[in-house]
């Protein structure tokens, strides 16, 4: 169990005069040494970092251990545990009535690439700004251990079942669909995914993030290929992320040279120092193309595998008014009698 | 010619039906037959005559049968009737069997070359050259096929006595703005009816006279009266996912708000968005709601059954939402075309475990719009998923209305905390019954002042909103839903009552009540039987129905089902009056008519 340690007297405050406490949740009741408290802690400290208010943050999650981490973060945010496999709608409902909320969504492998995968697939296509975390273990942790659509071929449960179907991949489908920010990373790379999710609040649009994060209860066997030894062993960083928040641009300097470096509309940036061959991670078909080329050779390609921040979203889509809908009042929203009297003319 | 001279004789001989008859047009799916038959029907409309309007329609989209069914009656009964008066065959393959149905003297215009006057000697002919008068009236063959229908209309009119110049009317109300299109189908009109006045033997059996019944008064379909209602109730987001015959609901909405819900800027006040099913419907409606929009789906039966596991979610965690079901020929696909109240049962009750909704039975069109306005406010200040209940019949038939009134005074927001209140509360608590009625208060996302945060679960809570299995936090979280419920009963629609003192009770619900009144008026012209009529609008059951059960020796539950779905609900909530309740049943996909319920009723009393 992770959440962030209490803080002491003279804590460190971020931009909004928040310590890091204030971005904590409920204590969590899941394993110990499950892979999703690291993603939760990580969470807390991103948006500490990001100066996130989060009052703002709507967070919702479908069903499963993974689905119940929105309690363990943000007390401060209004959260909905909503049902198995269908949290993408209940955000795309709550985006669009509050189009200023901050969205993030938890989710399990179970949940989105099961029960979920159609929802899923129709929230990326219509591009609801939202964090969407899939917390991929290889199995339904919640219901006891069974296999789940991204266990990879071949990979054996605890008690001796092997998996014979191949597996689904959250960020190759993510890709395919037009996604504008696709990310991987393991709950044991506390840095990286503490660069990916920093972008992700950048970025103004729906942002995918496939999380290994193994489940130590059900999966965390040498033969699983979703436990942590393997994870570790497999796991190969195609870049260094390294994200600049927009208003401490001026502080730090982005690295120039080797890494490309990308903006997000609020003017923060991210920088990719190349790992792998020339890595770029504006270029949607060499992204799939090494995401085919990794899977091939049993390798977790982690890292921001592609972003683009130009892709209008569903309140463009929609073509709603800038304010927020539920901030509109009955003046605007109920036409007046003149409209009653014009329809009922027509109809005459 | 002789044949059907001699016929119009006879038909002269029998009573004129003057303002009271049917009409019924056999046409081919998609052959532009519905512009045909609405400037039929709105030219007697014009003329002062009540009028309905119904679309038999296939499920397809071009080439298979479709009939159309006006009824004209001067007391307004608009229900559908049995007996057909006129009947009009452009239908080849369905020329025969349309023929055979009809009851003796009624009359028939048909094709010329289909024959039909061979079948039966015991209805009124009338062959019509269609094509010939088709090709000297239109210049343009590809329209032939559209135009000729708009003939039927002339000749009609001319037979009836309509006014042609209420005829123009309608043309031009119904092709609004095309020119072209207008001159092409007056032309064809007149050309029926100089063809009717030169060749055709007048009759007298059926015949409109200019009246003053419709004065002032509108057409309309059900889905676009809910339609108007959600605009003027500030709808803010619709998920939703086509499915007849509930589609035109949300596209009138579209196409009203396109010009009425718009800022400044040309940006819309309403996000509405065409999901991918309607289990993801179901899911904005509640994420919207749950952040404090006024949020509504609309769907059929189908739509339903899929939205139910959200549906439980809705009620359990409560978050306003409107749910609109036209209801439509069930179980599965059905007849997908035709109309039912079948899904009484799972409005009622829908989800799992223990549910009991709100529900809203508009019964005509001013309801469709009042109710539609109201639902939004039941559904905020309930904290729960509303159900609007119409079907086939009333959402998609046309219906003559008198004019939607102005819903005046202001929306009913229900029990939300601003960042203010808060303020000066100790302990909120998202579940607590501060007021003794079931209703908790709720806070909306992203409100400022560090207080109103709290955690939606579809799983155990206790009134703090924190999970739990304890058995005493789940039972008082059950129990006070129960007791929102019972709070309903003084916010929902009352009954309508016309208490006789006959003891003779009538209870029905929805698109059933032209058929109600029409069959009370038969039941006592011809049979000296007087009914007491309770026409139930909502769901929970009310104070009213308690009494009306109590005063009735028996009561006649109508509904167009086969189960008795509204019976078994009185059964359960008035164990003690169950044997009063007697089924009349209606549920072949047809709309309802008089008829079916005088003859069962009489069954009963035998
Ligand atoms: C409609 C429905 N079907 C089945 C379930 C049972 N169920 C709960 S969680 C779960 C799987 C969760 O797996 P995953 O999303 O991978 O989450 P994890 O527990 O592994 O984090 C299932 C099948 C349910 N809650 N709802
Ligand atoms: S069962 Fe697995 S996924 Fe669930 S809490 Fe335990 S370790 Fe985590
Ligand atoms: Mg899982």
């Amino acid at each position: 169990m992770t959440t962030a340690t209490p803080s002491a007297p003279a804590a460190p405050t971020n931009r909004l005069g928040l310590t890091k406490q204030d971005y904590v949740g409920s204590k969590s009741t899941l394993c110990a040494g499950c892979g999703h408290d690291s993603i939760t802690a990580q969470l807390i400290n991103a948006a500490f970092e990001m100066n996130i208010e989060a009052y703002k943050v709507g967070k919702y999650s479908g069903i499963g251990c993974s689905s119940k981490t929105p309690a363990y973060f943000f007390n401060q945010a209004w959260g909905f545990n909503s049902v198995h496999g269908r949290m993408p709608s209940v955000a795309t409902g709550a985006a669009l009535a509050n189009r200023e909320l901050v969205n993030i969504g938890v989710s399990g492998d179970g949940d989105s690439m099961s029960i979920g995968i159609g929802q899923l697939m129709h929230m990326i296509r219509r591009n609801v700004p939202i964090i969407y975390i899939i917390e991929d273990n290889g199995v339904y942790g919640l219901t006891k251990g069974q296999f789940s659509a991204t266990a990879d071929l071949g990979s054996v449960l605890k008690h001796g079942t092997v998996n014979e179907l191949p597996p689904i991949d959250p960020c190759t489908l993510a890709l395919e669909l037009g996604c504008g920010f696709v990310a991987r990373s393991f709950s044991g790379d506390p840095k990286q995914m503490n660069a990916i999710m920093k972008a992700a609040m950048a970025h103004n649009g729906t942002c995918i993030i496939d999380v290994i994060s193994p489940c130590v209860t059900f999966n965390n066997h040498d033969s699983s290929t979703k436990s942590y030894k393997n994870a570790k062993d497999h796991d190969f960083p195609l870049h260094e992320l390294g994200f600049v928040q927009f208003n401490e641009l001026e502080q730090v300097e982005i690295p120039a040279g080797e890494s490309k470096v990308v903006t997000f509309p609020d003017g923060s940036k991210v920088s990719f120092r190349t790992l792998r061959d020339d890595y770029d991670p504006t270029d949607r078909f060499g992204a799939m193309k090494i995401l085919h080329e990794g899977a091939e050779k049993g390798e977790f390609l982690t890292g921001l595998l592609y972003v683009d921040t130009s892709k209008p979203n569903i309140h463009a889509t929609t073509h709603i008014v800038d304010t927020p809908l539920v901030h509109l009042n009955q003046a605007t929203l109920k036409p007046g009698k003149d409209v009653l009297a014009k329809c009922m003319d027509e109809l005459m | 010619m002789s044949t059907e001279l001699a016929n119009a004789h006879a038909a002269q001989d029998a009573k004129t039906l003057v303002n009271d008859f049917s009409i019924e047009i056999g046409t081919v799916n998609g052959s532009g037959s519905q512009t045909a038959n609405s400037v039929l029907m709105r030219t007697i409309f014009l003329m002062g005559v009540p009028v309905s309007g119904k679309n038999l329609f296939p499920s397809n989209i071009a080439g298979l049968p479709t009939w159309f069914q006006i009824r004209a009656n001067t007391k307004g009964y608009v229900a559908r009737k049995h007996r057909v008066d006129l009947m009009i065959c452009m239908n080849p393959e369905t020329a025969k069997e349309d023929v055979l149905k009809l009851s003796d003297g009624a009359i028939v215009i048909y094709d010329e070359p289909l024959k039909l006057n061979t079948l039966r000697d015991d209805l009124i002919y009338y062959p019509v050259p269609f094509q010939k008068l088709v090709t000297a009236s239109c210049p343009e063959p590809k329209l032939h096929k559209l135009v000729k229908n708009m003939i039927y209309v002339g000749v009609a009119g001319q037979m009836l006595g309509l006014d042609m110049i209420e005829t123009k009317k309608a043309i031009t109300k119904q092709l609004k703005g095309k020119q072209k299109a207008i001159e092409i189908n007056q032309a064809a009109v007149d050309a029926g009816f100089a063809w009717a006045a030169e060749n055709m033997p007048a009759q007298s059996r059926i015949k409109v006279v200019a009246d003053d019944k419709t004065k002032g008064n509108i057409i309309i379909d059900g889905n676009a009266a809910c339609a108007l209602g959600a605009m003027f109730a500030g709808v803010q987001v619709v998920g939703w996912y086509p499915i007849t015959p509930s589609s035109s609901l949300v596209e009138s909405l579209i196409d009203y708000a396109d010009e009425y819900r718009r800022d400044e800027d040309g940006k819309s006040t309403v996000a509405i968005v065409q999901m991918e099913d309607e289990l993801a419907s179901a899911g904005m409606v509640f994420g919207a709601g749950w952040a404090g929009a006024r949020s509504m789906t609309s769907t059929s039966g189908p739509g339903i059954s899929l939205m139910s596991e959200f549906i439980g979610l809705g009620y359990f965690s409560e978050i306003p939402g409107v749910f609109f079901n036209v209801a439509r020929t069930g179980p599965s696909t059905g007849l997908p075309t035709r109309t039912m109240q079948g899904d009484i049962d799972i409005c009622a009750k829908c989800s799992h475990g223990d549910t009991l909704h709100i529900n809203l039975y508009p019964g005509n069109m001013t309801e469709c719009f009042e109710f539609a306005y109201e639902s939004f406010n039941l559904a905020e200040r309930f904290q729960t998923p509303i159900f609007v209940v119409t079907d086939l019949d009333l959402g998609m038939q046309n219906w003559m209305s008198k004019p939607f009134t102005y819903p005046e005074g202001n929306f009913d927001r229900g029990k939300v905390l601003g960042e203010k209140e808060l303020a000066d509360m100790k302990d909120w608590g998202r579940y607590k019954d501060v007021d003794g009625d079931g209703i908790p208060y709720r806070t909306l996302p992203a409100t400022p002042g560090g207080k109103g945060a709290y955690f939606t679960r579809g799983s155990g809570h206790n009134a703090m909103a924190q999970y739990s299995e304890k058995p005493e936090d789940y039972v008082a979280l059950v129990d006070r839903l129960r007791a929102k419920y019972e709070t309903a009963k003084s916010y929902v629609p009352k009954p309508i009552l016309d208490d006789t003192g006959s003891k003779r009770g009538i209870l029905a619900f929805g698109s059933s009540d032209p058929a109600v009144m029409e069959a009370r008026d038969v039941l006592v012209d011809s049979f000296q039987k007087k009914t007491d009529y309770l026409r139930l609008r909502a769901l929970p059951f009310t104070a009213e129905v308690d009494a009306f059960i109590k005063n009735s020796d028996v009561v006649y539950v109508v509904e167009q089902n086969r189960d008795g779905q509204m019976k078994a609900l009185l059964r359960e909530f008035y164990p003690q009056a169950s044997m009063k309740f007697k089924s009349v049943l209606h549920y072949n996909g047809m709309a309802l008519d008089a008829q079916t319920i005088v003859d069962q009723i009489n069954a009963f009393e035998k």
